[in-house]
């Protein structure tokens, strides 16, 4: 793969490293909040890769209108609105969980959770 | 009828969720819990007129007018139908079940815990009944979003902490089957299930369909919990309160499978990834690593609920064994075992919450002498077990028989002594509690019984599935018929 062949595909390479950072956090960190950050940042990235490949160079806002022959694609937007709110539905959820686990235990990392409690029984 | 029958594919999902949110705004737990009951009832009722129905071919309903594969299609086979009343059973009996089993809920909050339960129901339906790859993901996560707060409902302070390893594993499962369907979607342009087999045939092998197709299967096997990433089964199981656990074990992971061959086979047809890339050596490896080290975990738990995830576990390796081996029989068996395990582990479920119930303990060294003071109930847990072993008379034996010949059949005959070999274990396991219920007398005064009797729901839920369990496992050519049209839907041309 030559240098050219990147920059041509720089958005799909943004995506990636983006999408590998999130989840590189998600399964790393010990902190629940981080976890959740890693959580939707990976997330937000897959908006993007549904996003980028909708858009057809030249073409414009899929509004039928005299003049223009060449539209952009609007399903990708369709789908990834409802991705959103899932997203944070997810994101909302998890919140209240480490709330819920930070009355309960006192902490949010988890390497002290597990330290405590009846894990095995 | 073949006008209205399309209708029944969106009533038993739409049932369910009008259910939930009614289920919501009454503040009477007992209407709620009627209400709720009903609609999981009716829900049933749908899919059992699908099943019936479907032998006439293909049901298909376009929402809202938009014709597919434009349009959102829901497109019921004789492959869905079959997985559409098997867990809108398991759900009804949940549900049926909770009433007084959720101790560890409120009274004032139980409504909204019905409403979660039908929620959830209503995830996995819809799941298996459209045909469209992005309302799966949908779906999917209404499922996975109700489950999580279900989990967290439990009444150890352990159970927020399962519900949100639940939630991070869930999320990734999820949106890796995401991200697979984007690259699919990039490379054949359409969402459609039925339409994207036609569109994947020719670019079967092009790089990003492969991309896709390698995220979307990591991401279902998390969702079913296939080994090795089962991680977030056992904790989820053990903590959740009682109904969750059992309509988690019945639909959810069910339900993960099921759209897993959807795509393997219905999708990519039979031959392809069976046939190249190691796959089947890979299945089988992990296959048997679940059945392997599932069993042998379950055997040393000292609680009953997660006793019974572990052996979740190895369950589902019987399962992902007979898909492996990709022939009929094979299939069939894992369809039979699909249905057989989600029934048996929901009743073993049902048995371990009357028992935590009435006994306040579900571990088993609390449990001695058990045997004699429940003993309809602990008997049912018997023949669920003996169900769970495999012995001829009940469900389970039909689809450990049915791999086992597969086994056969495809040649590896080693597999077949490692299905009976490794069934064994789950006699040691199981037999461990039946053992302690029995024939152990120790702290039979340190049982402290709770005033209230088991209610009639419980032991009713425990009744119908027992009954269940051994009249599919003696009139066998229901499920039979059934789990044999599926496979050769499967194994038959693209969709």
């Amino acid at each position: 793969m030559t240098g050219s062949q990147i920059l041509l595909q720089l958005n799909y390479w943004l995506i990636i490293i983006v999408m590998m950072m999130g989840f590189y956090v998600v399964l790393t960190h010990e902190n629940m909040i981080k976890k959740l950050i890693g959580l939707g940042v990976f997330q937000t990235s897959v908006y993007f890769l549904y996003i980028v490949p909708g858009k057809v160079i030249g073409g414009t806002a899929p509004i039928i209108a005299s003049g223009y022959q060449v539209y952009s694609n609007p399903l990708p937007h369709v789908l990834i609105l409802t991705a959103i709110v899932v997203g944070v539905a997810t994101l909302a959820l998890g919140l209240a969980l480490v709330i819920r686990i930070n009355e309960a235990y006192g902490t949010i990392e988890e390497d002290d959770l597990y330290g405590r409690g009846e894990w095995h029984q | 009828m073949a006008s209205i029958a399309p209708h029944f594919s969106v009533l038993c999902v739409v049932i369910p969720l009008f259910g939930a949110l009614l289920c919501a705004i009454i503040r009477n737990s007992r209407a709620a819990w009627l209400l709720a009951v009903c609609s999981a009832l009716c829900s049933f009722l749908c899919a059992i007129f699908l099943l019936i129905h479907v032998k006439n071919g293909v049901v298909s309903y376009a929402i809202g007018g938009w014709q597919p594969p434009i349009g959102i299609e829901y497109r019921v086979d004789s492959f869905n139908a079959y997985v559409l009343a098997l867990i809108s059973a398991v759900g009804c009996l949940s549900i049926l079940y909770a009433h007084n089993a959720i101790s560890e809920v409120s009274p004032q909050n139980r409504s909204w815990y019905f409403s979660m339960m039908l929620l959830c129901l209503t995830g996995v339906m819809g799941m298996a009944a459209t045909g469209d790859a992005f309302n799966l993901f949908v779906f999917m996560e209404i499922a996975a979003l109700s489950s999580y707060v279900l989990i967290a409902l439990g009444k150890q302070r352990e159970a927020l902490v399962a519900a949100y390893q639940y939630l991070i594993v869930g999320t990734i499962g999820a949106t890796f089957y995401i991200i697979g369907i984007g690259f699919l979607y990039v490379s054949t342009g359409t969402l459609n299930i039925a339409d994207l087999a036609l569109r994947i045939t020719p670019i079967k092998t092009t790089i990003p369909v492969l991309t896709g197709i390698g995220f979307l299967i990591t991401g279902l096997s998390i969702k079913a919990a296939i080994f090795p990433l089962h991680a977030w089964l056992p904790n989820a199981y053990r903590f959740a309160p009682v109904p969750a656990s059992a309509l988690l074990s019945g639909t959810a992971t069910k339900v993960a499978l099921y759209i897993l061959l959807r795509f393997i086979f219905g999708v990519l047809g039979a031959q392809f990834l069976l046939g190249t890339f190691g796959f089947y050596e890979v299945m089988v490896t992990f296959s048997l690593g679940a059945i392997l080290c599932g069993s042998i975990v379950a055997v040393f738990q000292k609680n009953l609920r997660r006793m019974l995830a572990y052996s979740s576990v190895a369950q589902v390796g019987y399962i992902t064994l007979g898909v492996a081996l990709a022939n009929e029989n094979g299939l069939t068996g894992s369809l039979i075992h699909i249905v057989g395990h989600g029934i048996t582990k929901a009743g073993l479920f049902f048995v371990a919450g009357s028992l935590l119930a009435r006994l306040g303990s579900d571990h088993i060294a609390d449990l001695a002498g058990a045997g004699r003071r429940m003993p309809w109930t602990v008997g049912s847990f018997i023949v669920l077990s003996l169900s769970m072993v495999g012995l001829p008379g009940t469900v389970g034996f039909l689809g450990k028989w049915y791999i086992a010949f597969a086994a056969v059949e495809h040649g590896s005959w080693w597999l077949a002594i490692i299905v009976i070999i490794t069934s064994l274990f789950a006699l040691i396991y199981m037999g461990r509690f039946i053992e302690m219920a029995y024939f152990s007398s120790r702290n039979e005064e340190k049982m402290k019984f709770l005033a209230n009797p088991m209610s009639w729901n419980m032991g009713l839920s425990v009744a119908i599935v027992t009954g269940l369990c051994v009249w599919l496992g003696i009139d066998t050519e229901v499920l039979i018929d059934k789990a044999r049209a599926a496979a050769l839907l499967l194994m038959g041309a693209n969709l």
